[in-house]
């Protein structure tokens, strides 16, 4: 019985060894406890009898959990040491991390959503940052490394079995953190050559959409209509929207003069249902041609 | 200093005999009896905010999807969660208050070394603490970075970090000058006779603290200043944009904060180590082991940071390097615990709050401490690592650890610091509902941390509803735990408190409840064992 990846038997084994030995540490402490405070209860044993230190005794439990502790070291790093080395065969994927999505792009500039790996194939997953760090982990599998900005942090693994697993991201990085999850799943080599092949070759984004992915708008106003943090950028160029300003509620178009000022004036307009203080001022970090750039994009959203 | 004046006949520390009366009165205190209290009434203050800020996130997190605030507002809540309990709570927590009330009376001392200098780290403490709560209500919204500040979140995030910084520099100020002056205390003001190896534990363990305290508290007051240049004035240190290395960040944030774990803990030990001899009629087991041990993990606590960090790409050499030191950190916290349970042997143990809390203490500092040698452990650790196992191994120290400890201080110095006893029963039942509570809350996060569920979720997979849904009763349980604790200790109605109630050796005993505003007439006889039950 396999693992779902190669680290799962040596690093459970591990698991299994300190909670063998915590278990027992806790229960012998626990227990004995237990036992004086019922056995010398002041009901039961009214004057304390005085007992000397022991030199012997208090070398003996000094010496033994020192010799545990660098035993249980010695395993912890013994299972850990083979996620460092990574077999030369390995196919390499770039796992791109910005706020608030994964994405995957494998040779020839083939960019996925979704982590597909063929079965008992090494992986090296080349880790890099948009932004802030993030935490590219995979529980099933046993392994986990930060995403750092500007680092060229990096795992590897052979997923063992087939199936659909969970992928988190576990450093703290804003607003929608929880979910900037998404899978890997792992398919037969057969499969995952036809997935490749009919995988498409990301095509040169837009420049707008490419502003926007740099100062992180998507993640709040999302590409698709969905409602994120802030309203949605499909279809948005040339809607009338309801918007609070200084208290009184109007009607505005959204134009080129309306986005100008939502960018620069984030809490001047703000549409209803939706909270002031939540976007900065983008003054002086997007300029005047990238704006109208985004608007040339935002005009394709429909 | 009159000579043999009768020390009943001087009026207690808690009537105002000076000039100023009432509140001004404590406003101006300079005596280390009443500082004391100021920061018991301050933290209690702050912990019963904190303490709802975590119930409403329990409460979101009952179930998954959004049930009553959305992402943005849980971020700064576990964010003003985080700097309260921390900051404002358990690094100053025991040591300015029961380090202020008893120590110096435990070492035979009249006050301080510094009154004043005392009185300003309160000061201190208090602007710091409203400048974190301005922070939540000023700028671009409250703080939404976590209590650790990590960057280049942020330094990049429009919240309003530099007030929250800002608020914990301040802070930190407070803590150096507390922990200088209980150096100098301990240094100078040991009643003549009394030897280092003469004094009770808990000054040994103050002492040790406060060394941790001005050492390693001016390297986050320099990390602090370093985001606020790098937002205002975009110098590079952290964010790779400008130039930095946001590694960096987390080395210098854990150089202090790691051993701001220790100090949180060493005055707790501290506590613990005088309740179990009281409560079993027992001198100590072990006293050099303890007290050395309580500068072994002061000494070797500088040098575990880095595993914070297994995850970060740090070089294979200092990840091992700092596994290696993570488990030898753990032995000297096991020969107190192994002491402690040898204290009780063949004593006449008597099962009061105190030394329920004190038992309840070691069981749950034992969980907490064996589930941090599978975070020490490399293979282990890579799968916890910024999970809720995480969460539940910090809480099960600090909370389970430091504020247990806390609230069995509370129990056992309560007689002496107001001069009456407590409802015995009523506070036994609280002890029931925090220890069950806790552990219905802390636990199930241990068994999905393992299972993989980040830490720092607003929302989560359906998965892991039983355990969030079991942590929050637990959480619920908790509260009422503690809102009997409360009622129970402010009731007035209470007997008078003898001088000795529980029968304890130390020198705070042979003193009036309450003592007197100046502690000894005449400087007390100093046994050769603090602990002599013979």
């Amino acid at each position: 019985m396999y693992g779902a990846s190669n680290f799962v038997e040596g690093v459970d084994w591990v698991f299994k060894l300190l909670f063998g030995i915590s278990f027992f540490f806790l229960l012998l402490i626990t227990a004995t406890m237990i036992y004086f405070v019922v056995r010398y209860n002041r009901k039961r044993h009214p004057k304390a009898i005085q007992v000397k230190d022991s030199t012997a005794l208090e070398i003996t439990w000094i010496t033994i959990p020192i010799i545990i502790v660098l035993f249980l070291f010695y395993y912890g790093y013994a299972a850990f040491q083979p996620m460092i080395w990574v077999p030369k065969n390995a196919m390499q994927v770039k796992v791109i991390a910005r706020m608030w999505q994964y994405s995957f792009e494998y040779a020839g500039s083939k960019v996925a959503n979704v982590l597909v790996l063929p079965l008992n194939n090494p992986v090296k997953l080349n880790l890099h940052s948009e932004d802030v760090i993030h935490g590219f982990s995979i529980p099933a599998f046993r392994v986990k490394e930060d995403v750092v900005p500007g680092k060229n942090n990096y795992m590897w693994f052979t997923p063992q079995k087939l199936g659909e697993y969970e992928i988190f991201c576990t450093a703290y990085c804003g607003v929608r953190h929880s979910y900037m999850g998404t899978k890997v799943r792992v398919v037969t080599p057969r499969e995952f050559f036809t997935w490749l092949k009919a995988l498409k070759v990301a095509s040169p984004e837009p420049e707008g959409l490419v502003i926007l992915k740099k100062n992180a708008c998507i993640g709040c106003h999302s590409l698709d209509g969905s409602r994120l943090v802030s309203v949605t950028f499909k279809g948005l160029y040339g809607k009338t929207e309801t918007v609070t300003t200084n208290g009184n509620e109007r009607k505005v178009k959204v134009d080129d003069e309306y986005i100008t000022s939502s960018i620069y004036e984030p809490d001047k307009d703000v549409v209803v249902g939706f909270s002031k203080g939540v976007m900065k001022s983008y003054k002086g970090i997007i300029k005047d041609d990238e704006i109208k750039k985004i608007i040339e994009y935002l005009k394709t959203l429909k | 200093m009159t000579g043999n004046t009768n020390l009943h006949e001087e009026p207690s520390y808690l009537i105002d005999t000076g000039k100023r009366k009432g509140i001004m009165a404590w406003l101006t205190t300079t005596d280390h009896k009443r500082i004391g209290l100021l920061y018991l009434w301050s933290i209690m203050v702050f912990f019963i905010v904190g303490g709802i800020l975590g119930e409403t996130m329990r409460t979101e997190l009952f179930k998954p999807g959004q049930q009553f605030y959305g992402p943005q507002t849980y971020n700064a809540i576990f964010t003003l969660h985080g700097l309260i309990m921390i900051f404002l709570i358990v690094i100053p927590g025991l040591s300015v208050v029961f380090g202020n009330f008893v120590m110096p009376i435990m070492i035979g001392a009249n006050d301080v070394a510094f009154p004043r200098l005392n009185l300003f780290a309160w000061y201190l403490y208090i602007l710091g603490a409203a400048v974190v709560v301005i922070s939540q209500f000023t700028g671009n919204g409250p703080p939404d970075t976590g209590w650790t500040f990590y960057a280049p979140y942020s330094t990049q995030t429009h919240t309003n970090v530099i007030a929250a910084v800002s608020g914990a520099f301040i802070l930190g100020f407070s803590s150096i000058l507390t922990g200088i002056n209980f150096i100098v205390t301990i240094h100078r003001l040991r009643t003549p006779g009394m030897g280092f190896f003469k004094m009770p534990l808990l000054p040994w363990a103050i002492y040790a603290t406060a060394w941790i305290q001005v050492l390693a508290t001016p390297v986050i007051g320099i990390t602090l200043l370093m985001i606020i240049a790098e937002r205002m004035f975009h110098i590079g240190f952290f964010d790779p944009a400008l130039g930095g290395d946001p590694v960096l960040y987390q080395h210098l944030f854990w150089i202090y904060s790691h051993p701001a774990v220790y100090i949180m803990i060493l005055p707790a030990m501290g506590v613990i180590t005088e309740i179990i001899p009281t409560f079993c009629q027992k001198q100590i087991y072990g006293y050099k082991a303890i007290a050395i041990s309580s500068l072994a993990i002061a000494g070797v606590g500088y040098f575990v940071w880095g595993h914070h960090m297994f995850t970060s790409g740090m070089s294979k050499e200092a990840i091992w390097t700092f596994s290696l030191l993570t488990f030898l950190v753990a032995v000297p916290s096991a020969i107190k615990v192994f002491n402690w349970v040898a204290t009780m042997y063949k004593g006449s143990i008597d099962l009061k709050p105190p030394l329920l809390y004190a038992i309840a203490f070691i069981f749950l500092f034992s969980i907490g401490g064996l589930t941090g040698l599978i975070q020490g452990a490399l293979a282990t650790d890579i799968q916890v690592h910024d999970t809720s196992f995480v969460v539940a191994h910090f809480h099960y120290i600090i909370f389970g650890g430091v504020g247990f400890a806390f609230l069995g201080a509370i129990h056992y110095w309560y007689p002496k610091m107001f001069g009456r006893m407590y409802n015995i029963r009523v506070a036994n039942v609280a002890w029931g509902f925090l220890f069950i509570g806790f552990n219905l809350l802390y636990f199930p996060q241990f068994i999905i941390g393992i299972e993989g569920m980040p830490r720092r979720y607003f929302d989560y997979l359906p998965q892991f509803t039983w355990a969030q849904q079991i942590s929050t009763i637990g959480g619920y349980i908790l509260g009422i735990g503690f809102i009997i604790l409360i009622v129970n200790l402010f009731r007035k109605n209470g007997a008078k408190a003898t001088s000795n109630p529980w029968g304890g050796k130390t020198f705070e005993w042979q003193l009036p409840s309450p003592p007197p505003m100046e502690n000894f007439a005449t400087p007390p006889a100093v046994p050769d064992n603090p602990y002599d039950y013979d």
